[in-house]
């Protein structure tokens, strides 16, 4: 059977997809994805999607369920290097893909996957930071 | 056999008399209301007229009066010339389909002097020529509106061109300066023009400016939002800018959610919102180290 390579870059896993999506590649790829998040414990996903010439309604489903799901296995996920017309027919399928990260290319990609891994990290300390201040506050009134 | 004779008899007095028609044409041409002389000179005029019973006077001579016949191919191909000539150079259509009609009146005051003794065979001959006439003068008029239409879509296309520049602002800035009323033609151009240069530049940010745009309706703001959500699907960040406070009257009252896109008044604060995103700002050259500021906008 047909498999996307799934490719493990430090905590981060990379899903590039050189060839034409079907429907029966997407749902392989949705299981084998899932599967290696929790196995690694990844802590994102970068979806490459710039050689994906045409989309139609169920791969652009796929693509936001994909996202969703690892999600909710605590990794954040980035689509990039959508093309155009790809972007125009998933927008004139109403479907905007609310809550997907997206960049321009792989590298602005990682970087951003980066930065919301260091962001959630913060975001931990950040909390019992901001708890504190406002105890500060609370304390100063 | 009465049809052939007739015919021979058209063509006799057409070649007996075409300079005396030719004459009296551009008289009747240059008399005519609906000729503005400054347009062109009498000689123009009349070389032209002279080319044209030239070649009627052989399209006659080679068969039936019925000009989509191939032997009045030659009338046809001057008339089209003519016509769209006079039709690029502004001319009005009454004045270009004047030129035919005016050969009207001489051509019959000719077969009224000539055929004075049978009212039956004058009166068929009138309504032939007659007939012949306009129909010449109607695919005359036929193509002067294609080049007109012509004119007209050809403007429509260097518009579409023209209104839809997507400029570069700084590095990894775009700017999308919208002009105009924007329709779903236009707005899948632009849209196609801006993911295009997108893709190009590899700019993270682009502004849309509808400082141009003089109304917007439902379907404006969806397109907006089309082309925000695009933009955003292939990783930039879209800001509008350049909303009037006539329009965010309208977006509101119309309930149209512009969700999470970002508006900024005026294109320079798009720019500055821009700059603080890429981590840039602007400072004075000549201002003191200890005075540099953030330039306001």
């Amino acid at each position: 059977m047909e498999h996307i390579p799934i490719l493990r870059m430090g905590p981060f896993l990379l899903v590039t997809i050189q060839v034409d999506m079907h429907d029966q590649l997407a749902m392989t790829l949705q299981d084998d994805l899932t599967n290696r998040i929790s196995e690694t414990g990844a802590k994102g996903v970068l979806i490459d999607i710039s050689s994906l010439e045409m989309v139609d309604s169920f791969i652009g489903r796929m693509i936001g369920n994909i996202a969703g799901m690892s999600r909710v296995l605590d990794a954040n996920t980035v689509v990039v290097g959508m093309q155009p017309a790809v972007a125009i027919t998933l927008v004139e399928l109403g479907l905007s893909l609310k809550g997907v990260k997206t960049a321009l290319n792989v590298e602005k990609g990682m970087e951003l996957l980066r930065k919301s891994l260091t962001e959630s990290d913060i975001e931990e300390v950040g909390l019992d930071r901001e708890e504190t201040r406002n105890h500060g506050l609370t304390v100063c009134h | 056999m009465e049809r052939m004779k007739s015919n021979d008899q058209f063509e006799m007095i057409v070649q007996k008399y075409w300079e005396g028609i030719l004459g009296d044409w551009v008289e009747e041409q240059l008399s005519s209301t609906g000729t503005r002389k400054e347009l062109f000179s009498k000689e123009e005029l009349r070389t032209q007229s002279k080319e044209f019973i030239l070649l009627f006077q052989e399209a006659i001579s080679a068969g039936d009066l019925d000009p989509y016949q191939p032997h009045w191919g030659k009338v046809r191909d001057f008339l089209s010339n003519l016509s769209r000539s006079r039709g690029e150079n502004g001319f009005s259509p009454t004045e270009t389909a004047t030129f035919v009609f005016s050969i009207k009146k001489p051509l019959m005051a000719r077969l009224g002097k000539e055929i004075n003794n049978d009212a039956r065979l004058l009166f068929e001959e009138l309504s032939r020529v007659s007939n012949l006439i306009d129909k010449l003068g109607l695919f005359t008029t036929e193509v002067y509106q294609k080049t007109r239409e012509e004119v007209i879509r050809r403007q429509q296309d260097e518009l579409m061109e023209l209104s839809t520049p997507v400029v570069k602002l700084w590095s990894g800035v775009l700017a999308l300066p919208m002009i105009g009323t924007l329709d779903s033609n236009r707005t899948q151009t632009v849209l196609e023009a801006l993911l295009q240069k997108i893709v190009e530049t590899e700019a993270e940010i682009a502004i849309v400016d509808i400082t141009g745009v003089p109304t917007v309706d439902t379907l404006v703001a969806q397109h907006l939002i089309k082309t925000v959500t695009a933009a955003r699907l292939m990783g930039a960040e879209c800001i509008i800018s350049g909303i009037r406070p006539q329009i965010a009257q309208t977006i509101v009252h119309l309930g149209v959610d512009l969700g999470d896109i970002i508006t900024k008044a005026t294109l320079a604060d798009a720019l500055a919102v821009a700059l603080q995103r890429r981590g840039l700002r602007v400072v004075a050259v000549q201002a003191p180290r200890a005075l540099q500021t953030e330039a306001s906008f």
